[in-house]
């Protein structure tokens, strides 16, 4: 019966092309909305942990509290030995130390007298031991003039304080900022690059340093103010990452010791869980408003594709076909045009997400004016889900629209079949 | 006769009311007699205790008036070359590790010098208080162990640092024993407690002095002379700023 039903579909073209078309758009840009959706998510979500967040974050009790003023004086110090200890005790993570701290740059003209200043946001990171942190923040690709610092008392700033300081490449700069017991810090740096981030609040006035000359400069050896840890293997995983986070506040962190060590995980910091929380819930709406709104268009593609056979059907009737018959016909015919949509759909819809998962999609140029932290390059991301999404609106609403459409058989009168049809 | 005893009797109880507590204005004299000198030359030590450690520095400073002052950091060793120059209303600091001088202005005024609980603002105050200020005796106290005036000072002109400040003046030493000082709208910043004081010739000056920013943690920076001379003659090239690079 199915394979005469396909033969039937395929030669009556006005009841296979257009129900197939309708719902292969309908399903192609559901399987892609919902990719990209979920690609921003993450986008959200890596971009904060490359720059901030880490996927968690070690600081001391102190800092947990006054975090978004990234307070020097609250560092970890002296943790090269517990940093050793808890890389053995979590060897799923890659721990990275960095300190953030604010400062004056200073540009000295010829004698050593002040030429020009402006207010820095410092971040001091491992340059010199491996290229994972400047690969992880996309220095490479930041780059816009000279090179990443190579030796130390090298620094990179950011493009618009290096225009706006009217700085030149391999000129001499002083950071004047706090050490972490509050004392006077200066620090001579040679410019090595300017870099555009991406993130308009380091765009204003962001520099990075090798940590070493930051710890140098604040008084900082063996001391971090933050230590970032980023799952190696797989992604962030907020309940994994939260047990982790548990296990480790219980091993090595002390309620009443202000300086002991805290792990936070992303969620817990910069206000993500909840922002998270809303977009997930925000996405599950717009997504159901979305297949909701497909369902609709394909039920009545469904509908309209009964109505218009109304004279086919009372033929049938009047041949002695029986309703229950008929009404599955129209059903399986509906659920075949769904399915080779869906299939059609899904594959399209799969084929473009997989494209802009490799490219991504460019919206640099609009996010100038941006102080969020995403990327300006957004990447769709394929999932589980991507793979079945398509068929709620794909299957069941065809499938739905024809059973409704389907009802009306059974409306249908045999005494009047005739007269209907001579009309 | 009815009416003379009444005068008199007036005269008594008005004495006794008003004239009980001697001129501020007076006492802020008496004070700056003190405390000033045409040019001092001093050894100190600075403990500045902060949340999570304690650390002292020490330094040789000079001053000539309230104009100009010069000091250089000789311990530990990372502060150790480290010179600050006021001169008049400018303020340099040397950094040894960058050879840069950079002068102190703005916002970084209110920055703590040296992790202390002083500002470069407080480094940069004159330091005559009958200049500045207008006093009134409110009252007066026993304060650990030494008779002490009450006095409240308020700033003459807008511009100072700050705009109230208590103090308890030794009565007979013309010691400030204890201050309060208050920012315009009335919030304490920064309060100042002597512990010790010592004998120089015939002055009584302040030894040990326990600082406190009020709006910082930790337990305030102790500020200990450990060595003064008033009156000494300092070489002119001392507050120039070439001698910030010797």
């Amino acid at each position: 019966m199915l394979k005469f039903i396909i033969k039937g579909l395929l030669r009556d073209r006005s009841r296979s092309i257009f129900p197939v078309l309708v719902v292969f758009f309908g399903v192609f840009i559901t399987v892609y909305f919902i990719s990209f959706m979920d690609g921003f998510e993450e986008s959200i979500i890596r971009q904060n942990a490359n720059m901030d967040t880490g996927h968690v974050k070690i600081v001391t009790r102190a800092y947990s509290e006054v975090i978004s003023q990234k307070p020097t004086d609250l560092s970890l110090l002296e943790v090269k030995d517990d940093l050793e200890e808890w890389k053995r005790r979590y060897p799923e993570l890659d721990f990275f130390p960095r300190i953030t701290f604010g400062a004056l740059l200073d540009v000295p003209d010829s004698a050593g007298l002040t030429l020009a200043q402006g207010d820095v946001a410092g971040m001091g990171i491992d340059l010199f031991s491996n290229d994972k942190e400047s690969k992880r923040l996309r220095l490479n690709d930041a780059l816009r003039l000279g090179k990443l610092p190579a030796e130390p008392g090298q620094i990179l700033l950011s493009e618009q304080l290096f225009t706006k300081l009217n700085l030149n490449l391999g000129q001499r700069i002083t950071l004047i900022g706090s050490t972490v017991y509050g004392a006077m810090a200066m620090q001579d740096f040679t410019v090595s690059g300017a870099v555009e981030f991406g993130v308009t609040a380091l765009d204003r006035g962001g520099v990075i340093a090798d940590i070493s000359d930051v710890r140098r400069m604040l008084d900082l050896e063996d001391g971090a103010s933050e230590i970032l840890g980023y799952y190696t293997g797989t992604g962030y995983k907020d309940k994994v990452a939260k047990a982790l986070a548990l296990d480790f506040n219980k091993a090595y962190s002390d309620s009443t010791d202000e300086f002991s060590p805290l792990m936070l995980t992303l969620t817990q910091q910069n206000n993500l869980g909840e922002m998270m929380a809303i977009f997930n819930t925000s996405m599950g709406v717009m997504i159901f408003i979305f297949v909701l709104l497909m369902s609709i268009i394909l039920w009545n593609s469904g509908l309209l594709n009964g109505i218009r056979r109304y004279g086919e059907f009372g033929l049938r009737l009047a041949m002695g076909e029986l309703k229950k018959h008929l009404f599955w016909w129209l059903v399986v015919e509906a659920a075949v045009i769904g399915f080779i949509g869906t299939v059609l759909g899904t594959a399209a819809g799969l084929l473009l997400s997989w494209y802009f998962q490799s490219h991504g999609v460019d919206f640099s140029a609009y996010t100038t004016n941006s102080t969020l932290m995403y990327e300006n390059i957004i990447y769709t991301h394929i999932t589980p889900t991507s793979f079945y999404i398509g068929f709620i609106p794909g299957m069941l609403a065809v499938v739905a629209g024809a059973m409704l459409a389907g009802i009306s058989i059974y409306k249908r009168k045999t005494s009047q079949l005739f007269k209907e049809l001579e009309t | 006769m009815r009416k003379i005893y009444l005068t008199i009797i007036g005269v008594i109880i008005l004495t006794a009311l008003f004239a009980e507590y001697p001129d501020g204005n007076v006492i802020l004299g008496r004070i700056d007699a003190n405390m000033n000198a045409r040019t001092t030359k001093s050894t100190t030590t600075m403990i500045v205790q902060t949340r999570r450690a304690t650390r002292t520095m020490e330094s040789i400073n000079w001053s000539q008036g309230s104009e100009k002052s010069f000091s250089e950091y000789t311990a530990p060793a990372r502060e150790r070359g480290t010179k600050m120059l006021k001169d008049g209303d400018n303020l340099w600091i040397f950094d040894p590790s960058t050879d840069r001088t950079i002068q102190i202005s703005g916002n970084m005024l209110k920055q703590s010098v040296m992790g202390s609980d002083l500002s470069y603002e407080d480094f940069m105050e004159e330091t005559s208080l009958r200049d500045n200020y207008s006093a009134v005796v409110k009252g007066e106290l026993v304060h650990e162990g030494r008779d002490t005036w009450i006095m409240e000072l308020t700033a003459k002109k807008s511009t100072t640092s700050y705009q109230k400040i208590v103090l308890y003046v030794d009565k007979e030493r013309y010691v400030p024993l204890y201050e309060e000082r208050y920012a315009k709208g009335g919030k304490l910043l920064k309060t100042t407690r002597v512990q010790e004081v010592m004998q120089s010739g015939n002055r009584w000056y302040p030894q040990k002095i326990l600082y406190k920013d009020e709006l910082k943690d930790g337990k305030g920076t102790l500020f200990i002379i450990n060595k003064i001379e008033f009156d000494v003659k300092i070489p002119a090239h001392i507050f120039s700023k070439a001698s910030l690079k010797k």
